[in-house]
């Protein structure tokens, strides 16, 4: 909306510039005539058939530009457009102008010596139109280009974000499927505890596909469902402390971008060691912005050959890239046997 | 008595196979095992006669507890997402249960597996071991026995491997390990990893070549940069060529 009124008083002041623009070229042009020594009448009926010929031709070229603009010859479609319309206005002003006053010998010969004048001002003129108003709407149709191509941008952005942060693991599910099937037998008690969470846990999925940001702790929140789940499969081995600054857990952060790393840590911590597994997530803020660590044991021999580690971490700088526009916002360190994945959250405050 | 041993990482897995199991009075769950480790210990101890596996598991996964084992016995696969795998074990036929499972459908892997001969059963478990594509960590690693213990190589510290009998020679920086598999089966497992087989009887990783030099009539010798010298027959110069781009 604001784009297309914007458009219209342009276009109306264009248009004001353009009613102004001929009276005064038509003064000048009465006051040139009148100077030379031409009646009042020649000269007002001289620089009014000629001005007002010229600005009709100029409209006819700035509505034929709205309907037609020239492609890659457009230099030359403007050199023979005004060309042949200066030509023209020339000899329709001459005829006119000659019907009108036949009997002063000195008019008209004096309209047959100004010839060469006339025609630099109506080539002129016409140039002019033409190459502004071939500017004007190749802007316009390159300012249409670009929506279209930022809407698709946006709408491929969009797709890409949606599909990133829809990647729920299908074993985590069917696993956790399997552990109500077993509660169910032996404690169904538990088992409608497990259904309830991992349904929580499945909704908080769905739901928050409308929310881009959600708070540090709301996400926190979400994550403890989800750990309560896996901690439910792996019983003792799987153990975590959250640590949260009360700075930082009123944060804003994207949407379901902590769980994956969780989970990505969860997964390497629980295959590649033989032990209990701690995970700890810490958030803190710092210069950068909200710092949140995730870490898990590993083994430095084998990891390199434990598959699948990248790939979490991958889509999450990918979304972080994506919302951010930075590439560093994902670190990986390693101290002996932790591996600490970090995320940085830019502020925008 | 049928002797019966479940292996898993997740504790109500185990729990669920083995409550199916209780109703079928002539077996019996001897051990319930957390990972592949206790998984061989407690294999070679009972000698089960069937076993429940799951895949994913800490350290190695269940097809690599499985070439540990001498004698692989009958298994019934427990897995939740293993869409590669699935066409593998039913072209072996191995049976599977895809987690959750029905009752009925435990019911069928256990009619089936009283169908099949003791003979039967065996081949199919090493017919599926054999199968370079199975083990989804095949192509980073290999899992040795050493001296009793259980030794994992990541793929990269492999140097080159040598033919030895039944056996295959895998040498590291660490010292020379065995693994009873064909030359053939790592040809195809370490394809994509910059091994190739310059010989019947060497595969080398590419990335250790310092000199290819003329050996003999028709042949070469690959000289390494850990310095060992090893031959090239006429067909694996040919490719260490089309891979070295020479």
């Amino acid at each position: 909306m604001q784009g297309s009124t914007r458009t219209v008083s342009r276009k109306l002041k264009l248009g004001i510039a353009f009613g102004l623009w001929w009276p005064f070229w038509m003064a000048m042009h009465y006051s040139v005539l009148n100077n030379f020594g031409f009646s009042f009448a020649e000269s007002f009926v001289d620089s009014v058939t000629s001005n007002v010929l010229l600005a009709g031709i100029c409209l006819l070229i700035i509505n034929n530009m709205r309907y037609y603009l020239p492609g890659k010859e457009k230099y030359w479609y403007v050199l023979a457009i005004s060309l042949a319309l200066s030509i023209i206005w020339l000899l329709t002003t001459r005829v006119v102008l000659w019907a009108c006053f036949k009997q002063d010998d000195a008019y008209t010969q004096s309209l047959t010596r100004s010839s060469n004048v006339r025609f630099a001002f109506g080539f002129l003129m016409t140039g002019c139109l033409t190459m502004l108003s071939l500017l004007w709407y190749t802007q316009k149709e390159q300012q249409a280009t670009d929506e279209l191509k930022r809407e698709a941008e946006k709408l491929a952005k969009d797709a890409e974000l949606f599909k990133l942060r829809q990647q729920l693991q299908p074993h985590f599910l069917f696993n956790s499927l399997n552990s109500i099937s077993a509660l169910a037998g032996s404690q169904p008690e538990k088992a409608r505890h497990m259904i309830e969470q991992l349904s929580d846990f499945l909704r908080g999925t769905i739901k928050k596909e409308e929310k881009q940001l959600v708070s540090l702790q709301e996400e926190i929140k979400y994550l403890e469902l989800y750990l309560d789940i896996e901690k439910v499969r792996f019983g003792h081995r799987l153990q975590t402390t959250i640590e949260v600054d009360e700075q930082a857990s009123g944060r804003m952060i994207p949407s379901l971008i902590l769980q994956p790393v969780v989970e990505n840590a969860i997964k390497f911590g629980l295959y590649d060691t033989m032990d209990d597994v701690m995970i700890t997530i810490k958030a803190n803020i710092t210069d950068q912005g909200l710092k949140i660590s995730v870490s898990n044991p590993f083994d430095p021999f084998t990891a390199a050959s434990v598959p699948g580690t990248g790939f979490g971490l991958a889509s999450i700088k990918r979304r972080l890239y994506l919302l951010y526009g930075r590439n560093n916002l994902v670190e990986i360190q390693k101290e002996a046997t932790i591996f600490n994945t970090i995320l940085i959250i830019p502020s925008f405050t | 008595m049928t002797k019966a041993i479940i292996i898993d990482d997740e504790p109500l897995a185990r729990g669920i196979v083995k409550e199916y199991l209780s109703n079928h009075t002539d077996m019996e769950v001897v051990m319930e095992c957390g990972d592949g480790f206790e998984g061989i210990k407690a294999i070679q101890q009972h000698q089960p006669d069937l076993i429940f596996l799951d895949i994913q598991m800490p350290k190695i996964n269940g097809f690599e507890m499985l070439e540990l084992i001498d004698k692989p016995p009958a298994v019934v696969f427990t897995t939740a997402f293993e869409e590669y795998a699935i066409k593998a074990f039913e072209s072996h036929a191995i049976d599977y249960l895809l987690k959750p499972f029905s009752k009925d459908r435990f019911e069928k892997a256990i009619q089936k597996w009283r169908q099949q001969s003791r003979q039967e059963r065996e081949e199919a478990t090493q017919s599926l071991i054999n199968n370079p594509t199975i083990n989804p960590s095949q192509q980073n690693r290999v899992v040795v026995k050493d001296n009793g213990k259980i030794r994992i190589i990541p793929v990269s510290q492999i140097q080159y491997l040598e033919a030895a009998d039944d056996y295959v020679k895998i040498h590291t920086a660490d010292g020379i390990f065995l693994k009873n598999k064909t030359m053939g089966y790592f040809e195809e497992a370490l394809e994509a990893q910059n091994f190739i087989r310059i010989h019947r009887s060497y595969i080398i990783n590419v990335q250790l070549i310092t000199r290819i030099d003329p050996y003999e009539k028709e042949n070469h010798l690959a000289i390494l940069s850990i310095g060992a010298k090893l031959p090239v027959s006429k067909a694996g110069y040919a490719k260490l060529k089309q891979v070295l781009g020479i």
